[in-house]
């Protein structure tokens, strides 16, 4: 069907749906008068029982730790699904370091090791402010990612390669689910804090929780390098050997 | 206007849908379905809100005091992550399909069809 | 027992993460043996919950978390008969692809493992999962793992544009599914399926748990390839890699219909119990046209896979009929129907890969009569065809039965002819393409059929002994799914618990169980007359339009013209329709979930 055939199909149809979601948004109650039983019930027990004073990651690290582990694997399976896409047998990996100027090379390194400190201060105070293993995580990949653009092609390939980031990721995947099954062989049910709940507010709080937390954020920055990792190798480098 | 923030969030998946029928470029596309995935969050974060609550954080606050609801911010981390790796994967097929058809307009893709 | 659902779903994903982290220090033969092993335990594993739950449901709460005064903390998996059912049919099926894309695959990465054994790991998931949002977690890992298992073969177009259109409308689908959940937690505070269904079964419903209905059914009937939403089923299973192709035909499909029941049955039967024709005629209707069209579409392909991949749309759409019957014998028969065509249709596939390694083609016409050196690959493809057009007691008969038998029990009989029609139909294309490619009947060329690109072969040797010895196990088991003794009463019993939204409610939200008496019965149910009479002519029929097929342009006279003159513009249409363009099918999607909606709210008010 022509791009134009398709508008004047889809118009309507959209209006329909449009119409649709209106009426269900008439039995939503309104903005800001939501008291439902679950959320209300989680703010009130999570900083007593768990001693978690950040009841989001409370919820994800904690009382929803399954659904985190599904999503962790999401990522996992996603950037193991590009490696596959962007494979190529023979690809040339050198490329030349554009980077001249001393000043942005030595800014930018030393802004790789504050922005990787930071990163991993966000996830360890994950359980105490918001945070959390998921928001540190690519905040260090972030980090990482500087050293290709301020520092040069050559600094970033010593970190950002699959011999060095494979291992990594797969030990927070399977780390994570490591821990639910330490809590299985111990008679409890899975992900269960074998931990004690620690101190609220302090960076020790959340037992178990913490690890699968540092699980999730190892994951996550190995992922999205591995990710900026394979972009580059197969977009970035032909470009750049290309344009020099 | 206590029904805005539903409104807002509808208006957002409708727009990327047309997006993703009308689009030209596989990149386009891929954004158009990051904008109709950042209306479930709109849509998700608006159900939970508090009018007077504050985060869900109680570091300093005493227990007790109104909260908006903490398990769809959860929900909406979930979702972010979800967004991402689709969008991730499908800029890897539009790479991959820019390198073997020299293209990526999806109507010029369609070698199978019927 | 209730720690055998988490380590279904832990084992395959941990073993995933040590296969793929270890890719570059662990020896090939070690990561082939945690994969096949992995699987092999989530079968045993499956076998053995389904064991455990003919008494009662078995629940698993995650990290612990019970819930409290009826309100649910945590996650939890509540599994029934039919969910450890499929737990246990999707790590055989696992398992034994796995073992042929060892044989059929070039040596590539091994994250192909990797991702084979997550996609697993999320269906087992998604089967047991008692919490809304949780099913879509598990639902977009399925999703991830599969877009990139399609796209494997990255060096030709056809797979990424296969991968493309899953992926795209597959994503669709998923936000409508967490619009729906946004819609119910904003109604009900809850994301635990049965305590959902409880809150809202005081109520009458309105227009949310309508529009969230629609919603939720449209985002997993995406995924399960229905009218409108089946447009990319075809293009990627022509694509993607044999074995993945036999995975996805067997299980992955029909988990979305898998989620349309769950999601029916604990939350909107209650609302609305008293309207529930509405919902029936409409999940009934969708299911007889997808049936008819995925047929009628079928017939109208040479290239094999994709004329496979059609004939998944129409048994998927018989399935629907099945479970928009909405009583205990339709969602058996569409239990049993899974069973018996997941199997078939997977060994099918699989004697594709042989003929493509062997002969280098996919293509009906390309391979006319160059199947005859194998025989048994001819008994092998012509066996499983004739078991999917339903003669009786073979294939996919006993599901049939039990859909006939709910059909006409609830006043409908208009449904049965048209669904064995749609049977007939997929399975004369099926043996058209055997007769032509084994015995080398028919002519060499038909305009008829849409020529699609060749698929590229696998660059090493396989053992085409070993691959035809998985095949067979397949196509033996499909076809004997009619007759094991108790089945028929064993799924109609699981079904009655399925269907049970107060005694789910009260063992999920209480754990108080509701005991049922185990109903294993050894002996061979006694069928309808009319359904022997279908099923017998169903597979007539099959023989009559497979042969017409092959020599309709030997049928004389004016009368085959002016047939063939009214059958081409819609046969055009049809075709045109199905575009291989993605805002086609993002297009068909929206027009699709409007319509339902609005069908819906006219009737369900």
């Amino acid at each position: 069907m022509s791009r134009r055939a398709r508008i004047v199909v889809v118009l309507p149809a959209l209006a329909g749906l449009a119409a649709l979601l209106a009426w269900s948004f008439t039995g939503l109650p309104g903005f800001g008068s939501f008291r439902g039983p679950y959320g209300i019930l989680l703010n009130r027990v999570a900083t007593p029982e768990r001693h978690m004073t950040n009841v989001v990651n409370a919820t994800t690290y904690d009382y929803r730790s399954f659904d985190t582990m599904g999503e962790e694997f999401i990522l996992f399976a996603a950037v193991i699904g590009i490696v596959l896409l962007l494979r190529e047998d023979d690809r040339d990996r050198r490329a030349e370091d554009r980077v001249r100027s001393e000043m942005v090379r030595s800014g930018g390194g030393l802004t790789v090791g504050i922005g990787v400190l930071v990163g991993l201060w966000v996830v360890a105070f994950g359980f105490v402010t918001p945070g959390g293993g998921f928001q540190g995580g690519v905040a260090v990949a972030s980090a990482v990612l500087l050293l290709f653009a301020a520092v040069g092609y050559r600094a970033w390939s010593t970190l950002g390669n699959e011999t060095v980031l494979d291992p990594i990721e797969g030990l927070g995947a399977g780390g994570y689910v490591a821990v639910g099954l330490a809590a299985l062989a111990s008679g409890l049910p899975f992900l269960t804090n074998v931990l004690g709940p620690g101190i609220a507010g302090t960076l020790w709080s959340g037992g178990s929780a913490a690890f699968v937390n540092w699980s999730a954020g190892i994951e996550v920055a190995a992922a999205m390098l591995l990710l900026y990792a394979e972009f580059l190798e197969a977009h970035a480098v032909p470009v750049m050997r290309g344009a020099s | 206007m206590s029904f805005l923030p539903y409104a807002v969030a509808g208006w957002i998946c409708l727009v990327g849908l047309y997006g993703v029928v009308t689009s030209r470029n596989l990149v386009h596309l891929a954004v158009c379905l990051t904008v109709t995935q950042s209306s479930t969050y709109v849509l998700l974060l608006a159900v939970g809100y508090v009018r007077g609550g504050g985060p869900p954080i109680f570091k300093g606050v005493k227990l007790g005091t109104s909260a908006v609801d903490p398990v769809v911010q959860a929900l909406s981390l979930t979702d972010i992550v979800v967004s991402v790796t689709v969008l991730a994967l499908i800029l890897a097929l539009a790479l991959d399909v820019s390198r073997h058809a020299g293209t990526v307009d999806p109507d010029e893709i369609a070698g199978m069809h019927g | 027992m209730s720690w055998v659902p988490p380590l279904i779903v832990a084992v395959p994903l941990i073993s995933a993460a040590v296969v793929a982290g270890g890719d570059h220090v662990m020896p090939s033969r070690l990561q082939d043996a945690i994969g096949l092993g992995a699987l092999a335990a989530v079968c045993g594993l499956g076998v053995v919950l389904m064991l455990a739950a003919q008494t009662h449901e078995v629940v698993d709460w995650f990290g612990g978390w019970r819930p409290r005064s009826a309100v649910a903390v945590g996650i939890d998996f509540a599994v029934d008969p039919l969910a450890a059912g499929v737990t246990a049919l999707a790590g055989a099926v696992a398992l034994l692809t796995l073992a042929y894309a060892r044989i059929y695959l070039e040596q590539a990465a091994r994250l192909f493992d990797a991702l084979f054994l997550i996609m697993c790991g999320a269906l087992c998931g998604f089967v047991m999962s008692g919490d809304v949002f949780n099913l879509f977690v598990w639902l977009e890992l399925m999703g991830v793992s599969a877009y990139a298992l399609t796209g494997f073969e990255v060096k030709e177009i056809g797979p990424l544009q296969g991968a493309v259109n899953f992926s795209i409308v597959n994503t669709i689908g998923g936000f409508f599914v967490v619009i729906a959940i946004a819609l119910l937690y904003g109604r009900t505070g809850a994301l635990n399926l049965a305590q959902i269904g409880q809150t809202l079964s005081g109520h009458k419903a309105d227009g949310l748990v309508v529009v969230a209905m629609t919603l939720i059914v449209c985002g997993f009937l995406c995924k399960a390839a229905i009218v409108p939403f089946h447009l990319w089923l075809a293009d990627a299973y022509a694509v993607a890699p044999t074995p993945v192709c036999a995975f996805f035909a067997a299980v992955m499909t029909d988990v979305g219909l898998f989620g349309v029941a769950r999601v029916y049955w604990t939350i909107f039967a209650a609302p609305f119990g008293s309207h529930s024709s509405a919902v029936l005629d409409a999940l009934v209707w969708l299911g007889i046209v997808s049936a008819l069209v995925g047929a009628v579409m079928a017939f109208l392909q040479r290239h094999l896979k994709r004329m496979l991949a059609y004939t998944v749309v129409a048994h998927i759409g018989v399935m629907l009929a099945g479970i928009g019957l909405l009583t205990s014998k339709g969602l058996a028969g569409a239990a049993d129907m899974l069973l018996a065509h997941g199997l078939l249709t997977a060994g099918l596939f699989l004697v594709v890969g042989v003929l493509v390694a062997w002969r280098h083609e996919g293509d009906e016409l390309d391979l006319h009569g160059r199947g005859r050196a194998r025989p048994w690959l001819g008994v092998l493809w012509l066996g499983a065809a004739i078991a999917l057009a339903g003669p009786p007691y073979v294939g996919v008969y006993l599901g049939h039965a039990l859909i006939d038998e709910a059909a006409s029990g609830g006043g409908r009989s208009w449904v049965q002819p048209l669904l064995w029609l749609a049977d007939a139909i997929g399975s004369a294309a099926l043996l058209r393409a055997g007769a032509r490619v084994f015995l080398g009947l028919g002519p060499m060329d038909d305009p008829l059929l849409s020529p699609e690109h060749g698929e590229k072969p696998p660059r090493r040797r396989a053992r085409l002994g070993a691959l035809t010895a998985i095949a067979t196990v397949f196509v033996v088991a499909g076809a004997v799914v009619s007759v094991i003794p108790g089945l028929n009463w064993g799924t109609v019993a699981a079904a009655d618990r399925f269907r049970d939204r107060v005694a789910y409610a009260k063992v999920v939200l209480h754990g108080l169980p509701v005991p049922h008496a185990p109903a294993l019965r050894f002996a061979l149910e006694h069928s309808t007359l009319e359904s022997l009479l279908y099923g017998a002519g169903a597979t007539v029929l099959a023989l009559a339009l497979a042969a017409l097929g092959l020599y309709r342009r030997n049928v004389p006279g004016a009368a085959a013209a002016a047939v063939g003159r009214v059958l081409s513009p819609p046969v055009a249409a049809l075709k045109a329709v199905h575009s291989g363009v993605v805002g086609d099918y993002v297009m068909w999607l929206v027009v699709g979930t409007a319509v339902i909606g609005g069908a819906w709210a006219i009737t369900l008010r």
